[in-house]
């Protein structure tokens, strides 16, 4: 990561004209580095291999962007998440393509010094910075619950907002509200598009979100501009797949091989955890795919069912351990019907789904639902 | 990050699992795209990252498609390992981060993989460079 740029110094400095090929090519970045690069940025974007070219001539000709990271009611996983992108972009390219011109919590300048960089590239980027923001906004007695210099989170983010190009909403809270908008939402919490109607608005959910798919996000950005959004307003590049379709434990699913308790057979055996509150299969995240931890594992690999993290009001789904059918009959006795819904549609679509294209989701979630609903 | 990575490995846990069933379908992908390849020349590369695998399959691919003649290893941000299967025109490719954790794994179906040829862009700078080189060492000879 680049120290000035993070200082606060920087605010206007040489690179933003040179074009990212330029200044790869200025750090002697080889051809194959630079290839090498896009191609990890294909299998992390969930492109098909062969967008390979594309993405190398898109980022060949970008410019560093000035970035202005405003971190709200938040717990500081979603940047801690950030800092363990193991991909070379965050430490390599990323933050040396962007100009991550304030973040509080990265930043070495503090008091002062930090809020006058933010006016800085405020300024001198008008129209053009993209603003990132984790944490949620406290709406209630005028915002009094969170301030950062004693300005309410809210105006700062009003004024931020103003001269931004976009708006990236890293992490459950921004995107929807999150912990802090939990039930009984003390604060008045509201996610960044409940006040920001008239800016494109990127939502990153996640709790935090896949470090991977932060980049990812801000890397699409670079290369392709405004990614394609879902109904959510979420990527559909990185949130297009359905935990439960491409979940590793599916054949279980569908044999109707349920895990009862944490310590049974059926868990030590590896079994669908669907009875144990699994919310696969209402749940689209790239966990299954990308995995977490430098790509080790997902919570479903560690034996725990998968809780939401990246859907509008996960923590008030009716508890992480309650099955799903259970939230709409009260009884698990629609386990037996929904166990065969998978099969009709099959593993195979799970192959579909690599080559960017979204599975069929929506068929999976209809036909869970009118099984569900023929139990009733 | 390494570190952490191998107490992971360190730790000897046994989980059964179920196959995906994607184990097949993917060795049939690729012989299609071996049989395309030796036909039109048209190559193909596959993520292998981008399809659900239990924990085993991957290792089951890889063992299933061997080892060839050639292995090569890449040092650009991090080295990467471009290995030929037992199949000729099958590659494995594996790129690792500086921290020399995996960030992508293809099998690409082809004659060279992209990353071995020269690139193009460098051909030019490098007959400069080399041509450079040369008269430089000329000048040195003459001068002693
Ligand atoms: S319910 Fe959960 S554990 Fe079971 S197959 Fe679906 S995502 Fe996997
Ligand atoms: S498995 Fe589910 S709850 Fe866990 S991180 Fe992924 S989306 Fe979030």
């Amino acid at each position: 990561m680049s120290n000035d740029d993070i200082n606060g110094k920087s605010t206007a400095t040489v690179s933003t004209d040179m074009t990212l090929g330029e200044q790869m090519r200025a750090r002697g970045v080889s051809r194959r580095s630079f290839l090498k690069y896009c191609a990890a940025m294909a299998s992390m974007m969930a492109l098909s291999p062969s967008m390979v070219p594309r993405i190398a001539a898109a980022l060949e000709k970008a410019r560093k962007p000035s970035v202005i990271w405003l971190s709200f009611q938040e717990c500081t996983g979603c940047t801690e998440s950030l800092t363990r992108s193991h991909t070379p972009t965050v430490e390599g390219l990323i933050f040396d393509s962007i100009s991550l011109d304030y973040h509080h919590t990265l930043q070495a300048a503090s008091g002062f010094g930090a809020e006058e960089a933010r006016e800085e590239a405020m300024k001198a980027h008008y129209g053009k910075y993209l603003l990132v923001v984790d944490g949620s906004i406290p709406m209630k007695d005028d915002g009094v619950y969170s301030t950062i210099a004693g300005i309410t989170n809210l105006a700062m983010l009003k004024e931020a907002a103003a001269g931004a190009a976009a708006i990236v909403s890293v992490g459950t809270c921004a995107a929807y509200g999150g912990l802090p908008m939990a039930n009984p939402n003390p604060t008045g919490a509201v996610a960044v598009s409940d006040i920001i109607k008239d800016k494109p608005i990127i939502n990153v959910p996640g709790c935090p979100p896949i470090p991977v798919v932060i980049t990812g996000v801000l890397a699409h950005f670079l290369t392709f501009g405004l990614p394609e959004l879902d109904d959510l307003g979420r990527p559909t590049a990185f949130y297009g797949q359905n935990i439960h379709d491409r979940c590793y434990r599916r054949p279980f699913y569908e044999r109707g091989q349920f895990a009862e308790t944490f310590d049974d057979e059926g868990a030590k055996k590896g079994w669908c955890l669907y009875k144990l509150g699994c919310k696969g299969p209402v749940t689209y995240n790239a966990c299954a795919t990308t995995k977490w931890n430098q790509g080790t594992s997902f919570p479903i690999e560690s034996g725990h069912g998968c809780i939401g993290c990246s859907e509008p009001k996960f923590w008030d789904q009716g508890g992480f351990y309650r099955a799903l059918s259970e939230g709409k009959l009260g009884t698990v006795e629609g386990l037996a019907a929904a166990a065969g819904i998978g099969a009709a549609i099959g593993i195979g679509s799970a192959l579909l789904g690599r080559s960017g294209q979204a599975g069929p989701q929506a068929e999976i979630k209809a036909k869970l639902d009118k099984d569900l609903e023929a139990q009733k | 990050m390494t570190h952490a990575q191998t107490a992971l490995s360190g730790i000897p846990v046994f989980t059964e699992a179920a196959p995906t069933g994607n184990v097949s379908p993917l060795l049939h992908e690729i012989g299609h795209a071996l049989t395309r390849l030796a036909a039109t020349g048209e190559p193909t590369v596959i993520d292998l990252r981008g399809i659900p695998m239990a924990p085993g399959e991957e290792d089951r691919i890889v063992g299933f498609l061997g080892r060839g003649e050639i292995e090569a290893r890449l040092d650009a941000l991090g080295p990467s390992e471009i290995v030929e299967t037992a199949y000729p025109g099958v590659w494995l490719v594996t790129h690792f981060n500086e921290a020399d954790e995996v960030m992508a794994k293809f099998v690409e179906v082809a004659t060279v993989p992209t990353l071995l040829a020269t690139p193009e862009d460098d051909l030019h700078d490098s007959a400069l460079r080399l041509s450079e080189a040369l008269d430089r060492a000329l000048s040195n000879e003459q001068g002693n």
